[in-house]
């Protein structure tokens, strides 16, 4: 709390010189994302035409947004051609606000290159299965399935990985509502009334 | 991908469905196999998980930046240095900062420090499974000692929180060079006498040659990093990948397989106990003077946006993939596990091996149960 309401009145007065110095790196100079234009997503422009939304460059780190209509034929390029072998992780993130709702991430990765690509993938509803192009993912999908209710068309075994086939709900969900998940098994197992 | 025929497909005459797991010794935890079993010779299996899941990551959502901190170290509750050392990295990227050099110094050797003794339990348990007793007692003994290092330094031995988001939570405490110091000297002769009790005994020799073989391709295609991938033979490490912490400043090797076996993921683990011991000795010699913590400011508010940050932990790749939205809260915070993804690979590995074979190839992926559920 301090050291907040010290630097907001910083930039109108700067004195101390010898104190502010430090500062600036820390907090201010906080990084933004940035429009990103390099060769990479340029070849992928070109040859996905509009299926490239937007990329950006956040924290150093290359983020390219898919649509999910060509993402294999993206990522098999992006494989076979690019030389992105290595699927690091695949994950999501709900935006609950957002239209469409989820973005599914892949975070690539190339031995030859030593370079990181992250895809964004907006979906609604299903979003299409790289177990194909990537081996790893098919755990990872499970695990998106479990977590966040994405559905992956063409895996070969979607079910949930870290919870009971039986449960109910998607955890990860910005609008899963725990207390309510308590009270529920609470009364529909024990009978009774839950006392959270 | 071939899971589900595991339940699925009707048994031949001579097929049986054996489980193994969650209760079992040698699965390191609640890990359940189900194995399809010709005779002896496994051609099949179905891994089941969960039974430690926590919502480490629902938690995330709902702590700040720093309440989350200990949070991570019951992830991989045997390097929670390791953890510690990731998280705080991945939130100081998205907050922009960095720490001073003197805490990336100590991080490095606590770091270092961790995953030998990662390695020395993983050594003693997995040598266990195949029957050999003895050096379970052995690297105890040394993991011991740095559990005290660990003590003296934060006060606790395993889930230790010894980072803070900016640098480290304590300043050293005195006589830590000197201990950790001697701590390496000894520390060359003992790995000789782990060598000298595995390496060329025979019995070890034929449990794990060509048990459990990943070719680098496979390794590749089921997203194996760290000791797993470099067994295969690929000499990839995030500490050159992608230096972070100190370890541009030190000189040390990666080693690698050739066969992707057992036997090299086990030469390929002993090798990086002494190149962590090398990097400590660097490391050690010269920690410099001056603050142990960035001024990141007392509330952790990082600015809107998003970053994927991952070290090499003892396991493997650990990955923090951090989104904000700007408040004291992460709005999302995955944990990319490297547990959870080595086991990936376990069907591939274990198919056409004997039974006993696949408490050799559980060991050798050195898997945490909770960090594969989280």
């Amino acid at each position: 709390m301090d050291e907040q309401k010290k630097e907001e009145p910083k930039p109108a007065e700067t004195p101390a010189p010898a104190a502010a110095a430090p500062k600036p790196p820390a907090k201010p100079a906080g990084p933004a994302p940035a429009p990103l234009d390099n060769e990479l997503v340029r070849r992928l422009r070109a040859r996905f035409g509009a299926a490239v939304g937007e990329a950006t460059l956040d924290r150093k780190q290359a983020i390219v947004v898919i649509g999910r209509e060509r993402l294999l034929d993206v990522c098999r390029y992006l494989k076979d051609e690019e030389k992105f072998d290595f699927l690091t992780d695949l994950t999501a993130v709900d935006w609950l606000t957002r239209s469409p709702r989820f973005h599914v991430i892949l975070n690539l990765y190339s031995f030859s290159r030593n370079e990181r690509l992250r895809l964004k993938v907006p979906v609604d509803g299903p979003c299409p299965s790289v177990t194909s192009v990537w081996g790893t993912a098919d755990w990872l999908e499970r695990e998106c399935f479990d977590m966040f209710g994405v559905v992956f068309e063409g895996h070969p075994g979607l079910k949930r990985i870290l919870l009971p086939d039986e449960w109910k709900g998607h955890p990860l969900r910005k609008d899963y509502d725990i207390l309510k998940q308590d009270t529920d098994w609470v009364r529909e197992n024990l009978g009774i009334e839950s006392g959270q | 991908m071939d899971q589900p025929n595991v339940t699925t497909t009707v048994l031949g005459a001579d097929e049986i469905i054996l489980n193994m797991g969650p209760q079992h010794p040698s699965t390191h935890g609640v890990l359940r196999v189900k194995l399809k079993l010709d005779g002896e010779k496994v051609i099949g299996s179905e891994c089941i998980i969960g039974y430690l899941h926590r919502g480490v990551e629902k938690i995330g959502e709902n702590r700040t930046y720093p309440q989350f901190a200990p949070y991570v170290d019951r992830t991989d509750y045997v390097a929670a240095v390791s953890n510690g050392l990731g998280y705080c990295e991945a939130v100081e990227k998205l907050l922009g900062a960095e720490a001073p050099p003197r805490a990336r110094w100590v991080r490095t050797i606590l770091t270092e420090l961790q995953r030998i003794a990662s390695h020395l339990l993983w050594l003693g348990t997995h040598a266990l499974d195949i029957g050999a007793i003895t050096p379970v007692f052995y690297t105890f003994r040394e993991r011991e000692e740095i559990l005290k290092i660990f003590e003296k330094y934060c006060g606790a031995r395993l889930t230790t929180h010894a980072f803070r988001i900016g640098g480290l939570q304590y300043e050293t405490y005195d006589g830590f060079e000197e201990e950790v110091k001697a701590f390496c000297r000894d520390f060359e002769k003992k790995v000789v006498e782990y060598e000298e009790l595995l390496t060329e005994n025979r019995i070890w020799v034929q449990r794990t040659r060509n048990v459990g073989v990943l070719t680098p391709q496979d390794a590749i295609d089921m997203g194996a990093t760290g000791p797993v991938l470099r067994g295969s033979g690929i000499r990839w490490d995030i500490r050159k990948a992608f230096p972070y912490a100190a370890y541009d400043q030190f000189q040390f090797d990666i080693p690698i397989g050739e066969r992707g076996d057992t036997y090299d993921r086990y030469l390929v683990r002993m090798e990086e106990m002494r190149q962590s011991r090398r990097i400590i000795l660097q490391a050690v010699e010269s920690i410099p003077e001056g603050p142990i913590l960035a001024r990141v400011g007392k509330v952790i508010k990082p600015p809107p946006g998003e970053v994927y940050h991952s070290i090499e932990a003892p396991k493997g790749e650990l990955g923090y993939y951090i989104v904000s939205d700007g408040t004291t809260q992460p709005y999302r915070l995955r944990i990319r596990p490297p547990s959870f993804i080595n086991l990936e690979a376990f069907d591939k590995m274990v198919r056409g091996h004997l039974v006993a074979d696949v408490v050799a190839i559980i060991g050798t992926l050195d898997i945490v149960l909770g960090e594969v559920d989280r």
